[in-house]
């Protein structure tokens, strides 16, 4: 019973390699190149910082960023033509890394939403000249005290932060892993691979210091804790399994695993299984910033650079919500009776809390994100629907939710005052007088947040719903949408505030960016039209990538 | 491929929309006059398309039907029965006038910032032409996605336009003026948006329902779904049915907007300057009211048969609040706007009442109102910009100062009163026999709002019109060319259709007919009260 449900969104791999034999390792190059080639271009940018003089780094990184990002780019499609997407999914590097469907398509959003951010990290042209220098949104030295004469010092010079484009890197091969990885403990690696260089991003804001270093602070203690939440489930789902592959678990949860007396020891009781398995999604809800484990998004987005709160926001909910998919999917479906009515509360509290609390922000920036929070909750409906559908819907939804949040953030980059960014809301007050063409850029994305028709935020939200729909959510269905009408309340407000207040005497200017900011919001505004007007396409791309390799 | 006339009807004015938002800042004229022409060459399709029309040929005429997205079984599919190709010309007909009567409404706007962006006049007339697009393909679509998607997006547009481009008129201040714009127009966009978003789940229902039932593939389809259930493929159950109706009648009935579901149409007309309450009464508001008839009826009719007690009693109740909240207005646009909340309830009557002259009436009811309401309230509109005050109190003796004014806003005045000789009188007349036959307590109730109606048209005129003339208005000048242009031409759709709507009846009867049949209803047969017989009898002894 359970093997017929399942082989709805899974295939079996080619039979693994018994363990008892220490096996020569086996790393299929080919295979796992995207991530490598990004892995290589971080390097790379490593002894670009090492050997380059600085005035010359910075077309350096942003040069190998660029290349690295579209040649990675470039291999996943090939592998994607290969077939690598269905018939030949595989599990490559001893049981480690899955390249199936999912892991593809996650991994290609991943890979441009990065090649777009990337283009945000470079821009040097909104803020002042610092002594006669550009310089982009990132601190002078990271390392100089805020406020210190070595800081001054390293601003007279003209310091700027290219390191910012390794961290990028490694940050997007981890996220590149996460929603790939097939064994508990590359799971929990990755996640450290890309956790830890967004904890340094985030405190390395140009403006606001302080703020941005609390950011990260709070981020990283908060980050660390889940972690060790995520860890000690692992430790459990091991306890339990005697295995750490997901396939291997799932073969014991549904008994189909060879018994040992040892195992027939340990899966006696069901408890180490369903605690490890809830600490395990606690870990990944913290980074999907599902409620109750949403608490640091706020402060974290608010404080982070810009640049980077747009990157975080969407490459991290898009490599979250992979490894929980295939989490859910692939190891723990054996259960989803017991998981099932959890994420139900967790999806029901993301969406109302998300959107009742969105409502009272006055910071574009926090307002922002609770409305990821919202969309994370939306997002859970279509994951509960245990479909192939649910998992198509999914990564529909992340994908034009990504380019969405990428372009919203790129425009809050724009709108400035003397103090840098004007992220308080009053500040927008009449910007669509003053600059209707930002404002009617940044009103798109917002009616693509809330799920306007022909937008891709409509095409997504359908999707996840009639996802969950047909998986038998109903009341869920209905919670969503009674929560994306409350959540509309609070994005027509910001489009109110644009467009009828009359501006403020010596309100913010909107600077004009460079080629760069400009590809990223035009990127943002033409896949959130495509996705809306034409979505067939990238559905059935989503529907052929819809299947886990286990 | 046959020439896809009903895409091109509705893709005319959307190129309009873009072609005049793309008109430099500074040649607002030649914007003005590109957006006529584009609606003008909408108007000339939209004939084009009642002349294709066979009235009594098959159901759905000029179809189109190609995929789109398959993922969601959401096909792009067109086609028009009588209601809908009517309708579809009212919209075209309207639209020039409603231009014509703002023709000046954006200038002050004009030069407020020094960015060469900032194109109020351009932006106004393009807005006007996308939610003509936009009514238009909602009228034309046979596919329940397609119909939601505009029916939706085309709150955006609309939006703007009445937050925007607000009334001017006083007597509030600037400042008060400008809050009680953007609470109007968020009032509407979240009432509907709300409405949207309830039938946005039960579009999903609807489509998890035929997905079940119909091998895995949902359709929105609304000609493969009625041919489904003929052939007892399909088989809604009865909660399901009744759910999905009550999702989507919610959003019609904001849309409408029905009682109590009123609150934001006296807001949104109050504030939005004259043409635009035109466009937004007469032509958005007519999608809500022909959903009912089309989807509610055709796709729902056990659970519309379910629901007609309580939906009959509310548009009784919406008929007489209305009216007697018109009766108490101070506010000429608010006065106006309970007027057509009166009007709607009327309309819905008719519809629900589930007789071929009461379903008949109300179609022909949406025409009617649409052509009276743009003649009074658009000649209100000229009356208000010439004296920059909205108050009733404000006016007096303008009929001695102003006679051509006064006179066609008597027209407009008498049409909405229903008077007999023009249109409305025969669509109203029609929706009270009809609901008299099946439903004789409501007939009597609502023809109640036809006297109210005559309280306040004629209290309207009395104070604004006759009387000495009052401080202000001396020296108001009567009715320009272009005020003519657009009062005359309506004025005489009145008179015409009021002494003959046989060329929109003939279009109408056999779409109503169908409709009535998916219904599975049949006229009640006239008969006379059984008592009534026995006295007749006793007294013919």
């Amino acid at each position: 019973m359970t093997g017929t449900i399942h082989s709805l969104w899974t295939t079996a791999a080619d039979s693994a390699t018994p363990l008892d034999k220490i096996p020569t390792p086996k790393i299929e190059y080919a295979q796992l190149s995207p991530v490598l080639i990004v892995f290589g271009a971080a390097v790379l940018g490593i002894l670009v910082e090492a050997l380059l003089p600085r005035r010359s780094r910075y077309i350096a990184q942003l040069g190998v960023s660029v290349t690295g990002l579209a040649a990675a780019f470039a291999a996943i499609v090939a592998l994607a033509a290969d077939g690598y997407a269905s018939a030949k999914s595989h599990i490559a590097a001893m049981g480690a890394v899955a390249v199936d469907g999912p892991a593809l398509f996650l991994q290609g959003t991943i890979v441009l939403v990065a090649l777009v951010a990337a283009f945000t990290f470079a821009e040097r042209r909104l803020d002042p000249l610092a002594h006669g220098r550009r310089v982009d949104s990132f601190a002078a030295q990271g390392s100089t005290v805020p406020g210190s004469e070595q800081e001054k010092r390293a601003v007279r010079a003209g310091f700027t932060t290219t390191e910012v484009f390794p961290l990028l890197l490694f940050a997007v091969g981890g996220m590149m892993i996460f929603p790939a990885a097939n064994d508990l403990l590359t799971l929990f690696v990755s996640l450290e691979v890309f956790s830890l260089p967004l904890y340094l991003l985030c405190a390395l804001a140009r403006r606001h210091r302080l703020l941005s270093q609390e950011a990260a602070v709070k981020y990283f203690l908060l980050g660390a804790f889940s972690s060790a939440i995520l860890l000690f489930g692992v430790a459990l789902l091991y306890g339990y399994a005697g295995t750490i592959s997901y396939g291997g678990i799932a073969d014991v949860i549904s008994g189909t695993a060879k018994m040992t007396p040892a195992l027939a020891n340990t899966t006696a009781n069901d408890s180490l299984l369903l605690i490890g398995g809830a600490m395990v999604v606690v870990g990944l809800l913290f980074k999907v910033a599902a409620v109750p484990f949403h608490m640091w998004t706020p402060d974290v987005y608010q404080g982070a650079p810009t640049p980077v709160t747009g990157f975080m926001a969407a490459a991290t909910k898009v490599a979250a919500f992979g490894a929980l998919l295939r989490l859910l999917y692939v190891v723990l479906p054996g259960i989803r009776w017991d998981w099932r009515p959890v994420m139900w509360g967790v999806a029901i509290a993301t969406m109302v809390i998300g959107a009742i609390i969105a409502v009272t922000q006055t910071d574009v920036k926090r307002l922002l994100a609770y409305s990821s929070i919202a969309h994370a909750g939306f997002i859970l409906a279509g994951v509960i629907a245990l479909s192939p559908d649910g998992v198509s819907s999914v990564l529909f939804y992340l994908a034009a939710y990504s380019f969405v949040t990428l372009g919203a953030f790129a425009v809050v980059t724009l709108v400035r005052d003397a103090g840098g960014e004007a992220t308080h809301l009053s500040r927008w007050a009449g910007l669509g007088r003053r600059s209707p063409l930002v404002a009617a850029v940044f009103a798109v994305f917002l009616l693509a947040f809330a799920g306007i028709p022909l937008t891709s935020g409509f095409a997504g939200k359908f999707a996840v719903f009639k996802a969950a729909a047909q998986g038998g959510a109903v009341p869920l269905v209905i919670i969503g949408v009674i929560s994306s009408a409350i959540a509309a309340f609070f994005y027509i407000r910001v489009i109110v505030l644009m467009f009828f207040s009359e501006p403020q005497p010596g309100g913010p200017s909107v600077a004009v960016p460079s080629a760069l900011t400009s590809t990223a919001i035009a990127a943002g505004v033409a896949v959130t039209l495509a996705l809306g007007v034409a979505p067939q396409y990238f559905l059935d791309l989503a529907g052929k990538a819809s299947v886990f390799v286990r | 491929m046959a020439f896809p006339l009903l895409t091109v009807t509705a893709a005319v004015p959307a190129v309009g929309a873009i072609a005049t938002a793309a008109v430099p800042a500074g040649r607002r004229t030649a914007a003005k006059w590109l957006a006529l022409g584009f609606s003008l060459a909408t108007l000339v399709l939209a004939a084009v398309d009642v002349a294709r029309f066979t009235p009594g040929g098959a159901r759905y005429q000029l179809t189109e039907s190609h995929a789109w997205i398959r993922d969601f079984g959401v096909r792009y599919e067109l086609g028009v029965d009588g209601i809908a190709v009517v309708l579809v010309l009212l919209a075209a007909v309207l639209v020039p006038f409603v231009m014509l009567a703002g023709w000046h409404d954006a200038d002050v706007l004009d030069g407020h910032t020094p960015n060469r962006n900032w194109r109020p006049t351009q932006g106004f007339f393009a807005l006007i032409l996308l939610v003509e697009a936009m009514v238009v393909i909602s009228f034309e679509s046979t596919d329940v996605f397609l119909f939601y998607i505009f029916f939706e997006a085309m709150l955006i547009p609309m939006y703007f336009l009445i937050g925007g481009f607000g009334d001017r008129a006083g007597p509030k201040s600037e400042d008060e003026q400008a809050r009680q714009r953007s609470y109007a127009a968020v009032k509407f966009l979240l009432y509907n948006l709300v409405g949207g978003l309830i039938m946005l789940a039960a579009v999903i229902g609807l489509y998890v329902v035929t997905a079940h039932q119909l091998g895995g593939h949902g359709t929105f389809s609304l000609p493969q779904i009625l041919q489904a259930r003929a052939s007892g493929q399909l088989h809604l159950s009865t909660a399901a049915e009744r759910w999905i109706f009550l999702g989507f009648f919610f959003a019609f009935a904001v849309k409408a907007p029905l009682w109590p579901l009123h609150t934001w149409l006296p807001n949104a007309m109050g504030e939005s300057t004259a043409p635009v309450a035109v466009l937004l009464t007469a032509v958005v508001d007519k999608v809500g009211t022909f959903a009912m008839l089309r989807y509610c009826l055709q796709l729902f009719p056990e659970a519309s048969k379910w629901a007609t007690p309580v939906i009959l009693v509310l548009s009784v109740v919406g008929i007489i609040y209305g009216a007697l909240l018109a009766v108490g207005q101070r506010d000429i646009k608010r006065l106006i706007a309970y007027a057509s909340i009166s009007h709607f309830g009327f309309i819905i009557l008719g519809i629900f009442a589930m007789t071929s002259q009461g379903q008949s009436g109300a179609t022909l009811y949406m025409v009617n109102h649409g052509i009276s309401t743009a003649a009074l309230l658009l000649v209100a509109g000229f009356l208000i910009t010439r004296r920059g005050s909205r108050l009733i109190a404000d006016f007096g003796g303008v009929q001695k100062v102003a006679p051509l004014l006064a006179g066609t806003f008597m027209v407009g005045g008498l049409a909405t009163l229903s008077l007999p000789g023009l249109a409305p009188f025969v669509s109203e007349f029609l929706v009270l026999v009809g609901t008299f036959s099946r439903y004789p307590v409501a007939g009597v109730i609502a023809t109640l709002g036809i006297v109210l109606a005559a309280l306040y048209v004629l209290v309207l005129y009395q104070r604004t019109m006759t009387g000495p003339v009052k401080a202000g208005i001396e020296g108001m000048k009567d009715l320009k060319v272009r005020e003519l242009v657009v009062a005359a031409p309506l004025i005489a759709l009145l008179l015409f259709l009021g002494f003959y709507p046989k060329p929109v009846t003939d279009l109408i009867n056999p779409a109503v007919k169908d409709t009535l049949s998916d219904v599975h209803r049949t006229d009640p047969a006239p008969q006379i009260n059984a008592s009534f017989n026995a006295a007749a009898k006793e007294t013919a002894k």
